[in-house]
């Protein structure tokens, strides 16, 4: 899942058995990583699940309880920061207030000793547009700049490994699509392997071509942003990157392609692929979007046939959101399911009270072990930290 | 390393701070004089001799720092006050003005109150032609014709010398008041003296206790106001210990005088600390 | 406290009333605050201009008390009084040299009280309090009894020793909050930026402390010229420093050339007041 396979190339990143403990609190729990090098990859999770703990024992900042980190095959769990071929973007940018932007870019050039500082400190500013700003103090930036010396600084290095800290937390909605964007097209150009720590699942997915979900110092889940977001295998999963209606269901039949699984009033078919080995009492999972909702009495070709449906439910709150229209529908054994549809029908919006059949593709339904708590990742406090 | 670090500095303090309050322990406790030397008797009796000549002192003393305390606060709270919540883009000019006093040797300063309260001058004018004066040597703060030699004199001075030292940490603990809070308050009904006495005064509580410490204890020791600017009979229990140090030489007795001072100033701030719960002074 | 509505309207109609006939009375209940605040800051700093004011004085006596008349004199002949400059220039030595000691001396302590834990920390701490809540009478004569039983004369010397001593918590408190007040993401990110320890120390952390123990080596300056009662204690008839002349001056007869000196130091001060914001302000350029 993580790629072909890592573990000699200058900048491939892996971490095994890495555990981390403050006392009886365990923040990271035995994480096995395998980063290749060149890849943008992203650490998601919520507040508190040890991502940034994560990232600083790459940055040695913190010691490690158990484990180790290797860089292109060497070993520096225990090397000091300033040994280590990592740079660091902070999530506070921390930069150095008494010195110019460009100082501050060339701090770790100069430290280094290298010998062309001049000449590739000019191509980073360039590259992340500060050429202008050079001769300034970070207090006389705002927040954009500043992010962007943070970059700048950390990226004129050239460390096989670049870690961000939640760096765009800071800015506001529209610079920060604009920073994801211009990341993006930065790592592209310089090909450095980046690991970006957030707590934004859309974030994540924007930017990163493999995402990592961490929940209480675990992985759950480890794969490409499409991958993860349609074929969740746990429900943190499900519900932590973006939502998920989840449905109590019995296995009924399975067969080689798909299965049919007995909900409390009806059926559904499953793709077998999508079906937790070995169990027989599942959550069936289908995203909100991938929902259509027709009125009652079905008319004709209003439902092809093949889908998957849920007849005999009652709209009981309809939101009107401009591109979209956010239901809450009522099934006939009254769990409530989130249903987003785009406004494109002429018919228009279904009201509150209406009587509806929800319909949606089988390959667009997945099945989870009903042993796991259908709450988590949901609701949960995604303020930066 | 930080043992490295501290050990300079900190044995600076034990040789020459810790191990001088010792010796001066020991020296109360020894009888002799300065020509025959001294032999550590455990004389008890110097301190309980001392307490008892100097007693009038000792009152009087905690009495002067006392009121310099209480007048100090009540002029420096509004200062404070307004410097930190009204004064907009004036503050840093009306801190440095809180602090420009300093700039000036403080034994200058002290005597300039004796050109300001002399028999000839502007205030003198004033209180004589007001009958002010009549009053106050009713009341005992002045003697006859003249503001100086006074405890009125001393209290003034002693006020004046350390109000810097109230209105310092009062303004730090009202900087940092948040005036949305104040904005709050008035929404909720609150009329401006009652968001003061509610919030404001209780905020900024810590400033209180550092400023009202920092007056009252160098207050209650200090002796150069009741010398330039009082008599005989306003004498300080500091006076008293350096006469017996420097002039008299009776050294046990000056020791004991200084002991019971600083066990005094002890024991009243720490059952002040403690009453108003801050820890934390450093 | 939360008012019921027909007083709120009562509360609300008070003011209006008031803003209708403005007595004097009510504009000074207004702005009390601004009224005692002003009557504060004469009351602070009207001493400091009867200094500055009575060094232009020629009084008629020993004494400068009373004015007399204008005149230059002083400002023309600051060193005329006898023993005076010696005075102070003794004092600036003395000044200087326990500004230097304890400064170092201090900021050491504050660095290692700021950033590590260790054993006996609560106690650093209290040695270092004790120091300014001791009024300078006990520990001026502690001292004294020190060096008379150690046998060691009085003189330059003691009040040195006795100096460093008394400024020593000053700077540690005042460097310590400066260090308190530094991010430590700062030196995390000189770390994740290849320097050493020391490279760090040296490039980020001292650079951003300096302000703190120059404000450090500013206050141990002002207090150790200043102060007369831990002198006096400390000194012999040979080594007078400044405050102990004017002391002395004070039985024996005030030259004009003291309030000279005062005024001279509180236009140095200013200026390096104003100075120090200049400074401060074109860094942030």
């Amino acid at each position: 899942m993580a790629g072909p396979a890592a573990g000699n190339d200058p900048g491939d990143l892996v971490l095994s058995s890495l555990t981390k403990r403050f006392g009886p609190f365990t923040a990271v729990d035995n994480v096995d990583l395998s980063i290749p090098q060149g890849s943008f990859f992203a650490l998601l999770g919520p507040s508190g699940c040890g991502k940034t703990t994560t990232l600083r024992m790459v940055a040695g900042l913190e010691q490690p309880t158990v484990g180790e980190i290797r860089i292109g095959g060497h070993d520096i769990t225990y090397d000091k920061p300033y040994r280590r071929p990592v740079n660091t973007v902070f999530q506070s940018y921390a930069l150095f207030p008494h010195l110019t932007v460009w100082e501050n870019v060339a701090f770790g050039l100069k430290r280094r000793r290298s010998e062309q500082v001049d000449s590739q400190v000019a191509d980073v500013l360039e590259l992340t547009e500060l050429q202008a700003l050079a001769a300034r103090k970070p207090a006389q930036l705002s927040g954009g700049q500043q992010q962007r010396v943070a970059l700048a600084r950390a990226i004129v290095n050239q460390p096989a490994v670049l870690l961000l800290d939640e760096p765009l937390g800071a800015l506001d909605l529209k610079l920060r699509r604009q920073m994801q964007v211009e990341l993006k097209r930065i790592q592209t150009e310089v090909g450095l392997t980046f690991v970006h720590v957030t707590h934004d699942q859309e974030e994540a997915m924007t930017m990163a071509d493999t995402i990592a979900v961490m929940n209480a110092g675990r992985i759950e889940q480890l794969g490409a942003p499409a991958e993860l977001y349609e074929n969740p295998a746990t429900t943190f999963t499900a519900n932590f990157l973006g939502q998920s209606n989840l449905i109590r269901a019995t296995v009924r039949d399975r067969q080689a392609e798909s299965a049919t699984v007995a909900l409390p009033s009806g059926t559904l078919r499953v793709p077998a692929s999508r079906l937790p080995g070995g169990v027989d009492d599942v959550w069936v999972g289908v995203r909100p979007e991938k929902i259509s909702v027709a009125g009652e009495p079905v008319h004709g070709e209003a439902i092809p046939a093949g889908l998957n449906r849920i007849p005999g439910a009652v709209v009981t709150d309809a939101s009107f959101m401009g591109v979209s229209t956010q239901y809450l529908v009522r099934t006939p054994w009254g769990q409530e399911l989130m249903v987003f549809e785009q406004n494109r029908s002429s018919a228009g919006i279904h009201r509150p009270g209406d009587q509806v059949s929800l319909s949606f593709a089988a390959e667009h339904t997945f099945a989870l072990d009903a042993g796991q708590d259908a709450e988590a990742g949901i609701d949960l406090d995604e303020a930066p930290s | 390393m930080p043992y490295f670090l501290l050990l300079p500095g900190l044995l600076w303090l034990g040789v020459f701070f810790v191990v001088p309050m010792v010796f001066l322990l020991s020296q109360s406790l020894q009888t002799g004089t300065l020509e025959t030397g001294y032999q550590l008797t455990f004389h008890f009796a110097t301190y309980s001799d001392a307490m008892a000549q100097f007693f009038r002192q000792f009152l009087r003393s905690f009495e002067y720092a006392f009121l310099a305390t209480v007048l100090a606060l009540l002029i420096g709270y509004p200062l404070a006050y307004a410097i930190a919540l009204k004064s907009g883009r004036w503050k840093p000019v009306l801190l440095v003005m809180v602090v420009a006093p300093f700039f000036t040797s403080f034994l200058l300063r002290t005597l300039a109150w004796q050109t300001i309260l002399n028999s000839d001058g502007l205030v003198m004018k004033f209180f004589r032609g007001t009958h002010l004066i009549q009053l106050t040597t009713a009341l005992g703060w002045t003697n006859g014709s003249q503001l100086l030699s006074s405890p009125l004199a001393v209290v003034t001075g002693l006020t004046y010398n350390f109000l810097p030292f109230m209105v310092l940490p009062l303004f730090a603990s009202l900087d940092r008041l948040d005036p949305r809070l104040l904005e709050a308050a008035g929404d909720l009904y609150a009329s401006p003296l009652s968001a003061f006495r509610r919030v404001t005064l209780p905020m900024s509580m810590p400033g209180v206790v550092a400023g009202t410490l920092l007056t009252f204890i160098p207050a209650a020791g200090d002796y150069i106001n009741s010398r330039l600017l009082g008599n005989p009979n306003t004498a300080m229990i500091g006076q008293t210990i350096e006469g017996y140090f420097l002039r008299i030489n009776d050294y046990p007795t000056a020791a004991a005088l200084s002991f019971v001072l600083m066990f005094t100033i002890l024991v009243l701030v720490s059952v002040y600390v403690r009453k108003s719960g801050t820890e934390e002074l450093v | 406290m939360v008012a019921t509505l027909p007083q709120r309207a009562r509360a609300a109609a008070a003011p209006a009333a008031a803003r209708r006939r403005r007595s004097p009375w009510a504009v000074l209940r207004e702005n009390a605050v601004w009224v005692v605040a002003v009557l504060a800051l004469v009351y602070l700093l009207l001493p400091n201009l009867v200094v500055v004011l009575f060094s232009f004085n020629k009084p008629n006596g020993r004494f400068n008390y009373t004015w007399q008349r204008f005149s230059l004199d002083a400002w023309l002949h600051p060193c005329a009084a006898p023993g005076m400059c010696e005075s102070l220039g003794l004092s600036l030595k003395i000044g200087v040299a326990a500004t230097l000691a304890s400064t170092l001396l201090g900021t050491m302590i504050a660095f290692a009280l700021a950033r590590y834990r260790f054993r006996g920390r609560t106690g650093s701490n209290l040695l270092i309090f004790l120091p300014m809540a001791t009024p300078e009478v006990v520990m001026g004569s502690s001292l004294l009894t020190l060096f008379v039983s150690m046998g060691i004369p009085l003189g330059r010397t003691t009040i040195l020793i006795a100096h460093i001593m008394f400024c020593l918590s000053y700077v540690v408190v005042t460097v310590k909050a400066r260090i308190a007040g530094l991010d430590p993401a700062l030196e995390q990110a000189a770390a994740d930026l290849y320097a050493t320890e020391w490279q760090t120390f040296r490039r980020i952390t001292l650079p951003l402390v300096a302000p703190g123990i120059a404000a450090g080596a500013l206050l141990a300056f002002s207090l150790s010229f200043d102060d007369y009662i831990i002198t006096n204690f400390n000194a012999s008839n040979s080594s007078i420093t400044f405050p102990m002349y004017v002391w002395g001056a004070a039985a024996r007869g005030t030259p004009v050339q003291i309030n000279v000196i005062g005024t001279a130091m509180f236009v140095l001060a200013v200026l390096a007041v104003a100075l120090g914001q200049l400074a401060g302000r074109r860094r942030a350029r």
